[in-house]
């Protein structure tokens, strides 16, 4: 080894005059070539808990308390009003708050929608596990749309045919959860076979078009709602689920919403 | 070989300075170990503050002002150390909402972050709104498989970065997931994604062979492992599919890796995958330990995790 230190060796015995140096410059040569030689031999690895027995940086929160502030200030503000706590699994087919998300995403996507193509949304379908959390009695805030839809999702319109929609039907009657359902109105038997589907309280028309706004994830397969993606157009509103909802807050100064009969088991 | 030719040159020359500056100043200087410190965070969703009390999942956990504490304590104890985040910087909380990632970029750069890569959240406000947020940023974002010639990010972001720390040359570079399918095209515009494989062999070459890097990281947002679906590119098969690599740090499944996996690269030599899961909830620390070769007992690495 050191073949480094060899060709120094002959170099300096050639060069050198200060013999006392000699041994100096050797060690010198040594750590040098020691240097370039650095190799890896050893990794210690440790994945560290960041929690609250840790110090916090006070420089960093201060710079950080002015922007906490301010989203504070307007989450916090207040633009309606619950009459009750309402949760997602107050009802088996359909419940209040799930009734409320639903109908609200056709009172604000509809007036787009309609503008944009000159049609109608038929009916709504949200799924059930997309509602993040109760919405409590009392004051609503912005706050309250970010907890109980913290997802971007954004509204999509889908056209589909009698085909797809008797896929859907047939879906939430085997899915038998309370998936936010709007102007769709399903009558299930005992056996959870359908008795009765409508759409804006007609038949499902073979040669209509139905256009069925839901949301991207599940346009996109989510909550395996795979009849989405065989259709004849997809309408893309650009409007987050939870900016309608806010809009609808601010629209409607008490929020009220009930259990009704739009989606039923009848024995 | 030809390295070794190279170094025996070098410490020639080094001998002829030493001779005629009589050098005493490089003899007491001469660097026999090194020691350095590899701190990471991927997926942090925009999660500022810590989680609070009452959350159901991750209460007390979290928040960047912790997280800066810990950072600078362990700068305290290793200078030579480097911080990297593996993407999804943006999206999770409203901070993100409301300021478009200003935020979580003058944090990360307060907190002194080296580089970090780009994850597909960052593309949540469109590609735009991640270049309007660059001059916020005081740190290096590394992707070498996202081309974006034709986009407005173009020159902002580079394949790799060397960094030397303690006597040792560390090359870093950034790997992007598909974006196809899983972000909308029209927030992510031509940002072109290419194949991380091959562009790891370009990386690892140029880092490895031409640029003789002692340590070689790849920030990815690849994902750790694809159970269900064995063509998809993950961390844990470009480790396997690859070389030279010695520590890839990974994002995107949200992971939470207990202590880095061990994985034999396409050489038989063993390397690091490590992923911390999200949030912020932990940081990676991972030290290498630089010996020089008169003190290296045995061939190899010990490895300790």
């Amino acid at each position: 080894m050191h073949k480094g230190s060899k060709v120094e060796l002959n170099f300096i015995v050639f060069n050198m005059r200060f013999t006392h140096l000699f041994f100096l410059l050797y060690i010198g040569v040594f750590f040098s070539c020691k240097q370039s030689h650095l190799q890896l031999t050893k990794i210690e690895a440790k994945r560290i808990d960041v929690n609250d027995s840790l110090l916090v940086d006070s420089k960093i929160e201060a710079f950080i308390n002015p922007f906490r502030e301010r989203i504070n200030k307007d989450l916090d503000s207040v633009l309606s009003y619950s009459v009750g706590t309402f949760s997602k699994t107050d009802g088996a087919l359909n419940t209040a708050i799930g009734n409320y998300m639903a109908d609200a995403v056709y009172d604000e996507a509809n007036p787009i929608f309609k503008n944009r193509t000159g049609y109608d949304i038929d009916m709504v379908l949200l799924n059930h596990g997309g509602i993040r959390s109760i919405l409590s009695k009392g004051n609503i805030t912005k706050r309250t749309a970010f907890e109980l839809m913290p997802f971007e999702n954004s509204i999509v319109v889908v056209a589909l045919q009698k085909p797809q929609i008797d896929s859907l039907i047939i879906y939430l009657s085997k899915a038998k959860r309370a998936h936010p359902i709007s102007k769709l109105k399903l009558t299930l038997d005992n056996d959870f076979e359908i008795l009765e589907a409508k759409i804006k309280g007609n038949d499902i028309n073979p040669n209509k078009t139905y256009y069925v706004a839901t949301n991207d994830y599940l346009y996109n397969g989510g909550d395996n709602m795979t009849f989405f993606k065989t259709n004849d157009s997809l309408y893309v509103l650009d409007y987050k689920i939870r900016t309608a909802l806010i809009d609808n807050f601010i629209k409607n100064d008490t929020i009220n919403p009930v259990r009704d009969d739009r989606f039923l088991q009848i024995n | 070989m030809k390295r070794r030719d190279f170094i025996q040159k070098t410490t020639a020359g080094t001998a002829l300075a030493t001779l005629s500056s009589l050098g005493l100043q490089s003899f007491n200087t001469s660097i026999k170990t090194s020691k350095i410190t590899i701190l990471h965070t991927n997926d942090v969703h925009s999660h500022i503050d810590a989680f609070t009390a009452e959350d159901g999942r991750n209460a007390n956990k979290g928040g960047i002002a912790r997280r800066a504490s810990l950072i600078e304590s362990f700068k305290n104890e290793n200078p030579n150390t480097l911080l990297f985040d593996a993407g999804d910087i943006f999206q999770g909380t409203p901070y993100f909402n409301y300021y478009g990632g200003e935020l979580e970029f003058k944090l990360m750069s307060q907190l002194k972050y080296d580089a970090a890569t780009i994850g597909n959240h960052d593309f949540d406000n469109s590609i735009e709104g991640l270049y309007a947020q660059l001059p916020h940023a005081k740190f290096e974002f590394l992707s070498a498989n996202y081309d974006f010639s034709n986009t407005i990010m173009n020159t902002h972001v580079k394949p790799y970065k060397i960094f030397k720390k303690g006597g040792i040359k560390i090359g870093v570079f950034g790997l992007g997931i598909e974006l196809n399918g899983l972000v909308d095209p029209k927030m992510f515009k031509e940002t072109k994604y290419l194949n991380p494989i091959e562009i790891t062999q370009d990386m690892t070459r140029i880092l490895k062979e031409e640029q003789k890097c002692d340590l070689i990281i790849c920030l990815s947002h690849l994902g750790y492992q694809y159970k269900n679906n064995d063509q998809k590119i993950s961390d844990l098969k470009l480790a396997a599919l690859t070389k030279n690599i010695d520590l890839i740090i990974g994002g995107h499944t949200h992971t939470f890796l207990p202590k880095p996996t061990i994985v034999k690269n396409s050489e038989g030599k063993n390397m690091l995958v490590n992923q911390v899961g999200c949030y912020g909830l932990y940081l990676g620390k991972i030290d290498f330990y630089f010996d020089s070769n008169k003190n290296k007992s045995t061939k190899g690495t010990s490895i300790i995790v």
